[in-house]
């Protein structure tokens, strides 16, 4: 780990991204007794790649494609009256749908667990599947709801008042995950 | 933006982040929980002072798909027959609390009067003859959907013009996507003062169908709206046909993958032929379900965020 003293501080580099990954993918299987029946629903907007990532990598390890869509949870954000109006993003779920389904959410941060709330009610509407986790690459703590992570790449202890920034190379320039 | 009372309200920007949203709305539809929870709580009126199936419907389940609380005033029901003023109609209902109020009414300017008496968010379903901006908003995502960005595409706006709020409407919301508009009309239902207008806003007008048509990558016939003439503004409805209808031999001079698009409802045989409206090409009922798209994306932008 890398300490910057003049700005964020880097708690994740790429090769520790890219092992945090390879070791969900493993826990998701072995938890799962294999890739059958799992859907990875990765939530906008870095969840999605990384979900992609964890997918090519159990394709890898088990030999078979896993099913993977995209979940937007933005009208069900429980603040949406408290803020100017969002733009939503896609929701796209693989054609197999969800119900009976073992459906792992996939998602970069998990702070105050209210955007998994949203995404529970969300799958909801979309139908029944017969288990929902929830895989995520940094938990900074500070639940505001009974939640938690099935998976986690990387616990990491932090202030309510620090800022923990994940940067993809899909979406940003590099991969990255700083606290500042 | 907090009301939509006219397509000027809109930037080009803004109209297509509220295609991306209809994008997102369409999918509701094809569910099986038709639901979001976005606009729980909020109260919407639709205040229908004139006929309308589409549009009043369109608003309705739109409204209900986004969770609001919907309810439906129609002028006949009203205590404006028995001589109640708009102002004193409009300001009784939102006494009660409605966050917003979607209005049809026969005067034209009757929505930005509205919005100046009311705290609610006005949205315009047709005022009068002067615009009609969710129906613009739909016609132009249908097309954009079938021929892809409108930069530079040619379409045809062809029929009763004077009396037309789709009509004004859809120039404003076509030339502003990058469209360019060619209006069509016989030169009694041309309206007056079209040219300066057209000059300005870079459309142009043509009382010949038949040349217009072979150069077009979309056309809209608009309805010849009986209800709204007392003049005679051609001899006969056959005359109309045969001058400005789009037959079944007109249909041949259109490019083979023109969308025809109508705002409805259809006059089957004066404006536009049987064969045309049910044809290939025809994009009506695509434009039916774009509007409920359309309209959802609109209630979702205007309230179910904080003002901004």
């Amino acid at each position: 780990m890398t300490n910057n003293q003049a700005g964020p501080r880097i708690v994740l580099d790429p090769g520790d991204i890219a092992r945090a990954l390879t070791r969900i993918a493993h826990e998701i299987l072995e938890r799962n007794k294999g890739a059958t029946d799992l859907v990875l629903l990765g939530l906008h907007t870095r969840g999605v790649p990384l979900a992609h990532r964890i997918a090519e990598r159990i394709q890898s390890v088990e030999g078979v494609a896993v099913a993977v869509g995209e979940l937007d949870v933005t009208m069900y954000r429980d603040d949406l009256r408290k803020q100017p109006t969002r733009r939503a993003h896609k929701t796209a779920i693989p054609p197999g749908g969800i119900d009976d389904k073992i459906v792992v959410l996939v998602d970069d941060v998990l702070f105050s667990g209210r955007t998994i709330r949203a995404a529970l009610d969300a799958l909801a509407d979309l139908g029944r599947p017969s288990a929902v986790r929830l895989a995520v690459l940094v938990d900074r703590g500070h639940r505001e709801l009974p939640i938690r992570a099935d998976h986690v790449g990387k616990n990491l202890p932090s202030a309510r008042s620090e800022r923990v920034s994940v940067r993809l190379a899909e979406c940003d320039d590099s991969d990255e995950v700083t606290i500042s | 933006m907090k009301h939509l009372l006219s397509i000027n309200d809109v930037s080009a920007d803004q109209i297509q982040e509220i295609f991306a949203t209809a994008a997102d709305m369409h999918d509701v539809q094809r569910r099986e929980v038709k639901k979001l929870p976005a606009l729980r709580g909020r109260t919407v009126v639709n205040m229908f002072f004139e006929d309308s199936t589409r549009t009043r419907s369109s608003f309705e389940i739109a409204g209900k798909w986004l969770s609001a609380d919907v309810i439906n005033i129609s002028a006949k029901g009203s205590s404006a027959s028995k001589g109640e003023s708009l102002r004193d109609t409009v300001l009784t209902v939102c006494a009660m609390g409605v966050d917003g109020l979607v209005i049809r009414h026969p005067a034209s300017g009757a929505a930005q009067q509205v919005s100046e008496w009311v705290d609610a968010v006005v949205i315009n379903a047709g005022d009068g003859m002067h615009e009609h901006p969710t129906q613009a908003l739909l016609d132009a995502y249908t097309l954009q959907r079938r021929l892809g960005s409108l930069e530079g595409k040619h379409v045809a706006l062809i029929g009763d013009l004077t009396h037309s709020r789709v009509f004004r409407s859809n120039v404003l919301c076509l030339t502003k996507l990058g469209a360019h508009v060619t209006v069509v009309a016989p030169p009694t239902l041309m309206p007056s003062g079209i040219g300066p207008w057209s000059k300005d806003a870079g459309f142009s007008t043509s009382y010949d169908i038949d040349d217009v048509l072979p150069d077009v990558d979309a056309v809209m016939m608009l309805r010849v709206q009986k209800e709204r003439m007392s003049g005679g503004f051609f001899p006969s409805a056959r005359e109309y046909t045969v001058g400005y209808g789009l037959t079944r031999d007109r249909l041949k001079l259109l490019k083979p993958d023109a969308p025809i698009c109508h705002p409805g409802p259809m006059n089957r045989g004066l404006e536009i032929a049987a064969d045309a409206a049910d044809a290939a090409q025809s994009v009506v009922l695509e434009q039916v379900s774009s509007g409920l798209a359309i309209r959802m994306a609109v209630l979702y932008h205007l309230l179910a965020g904080e003002e901004s």
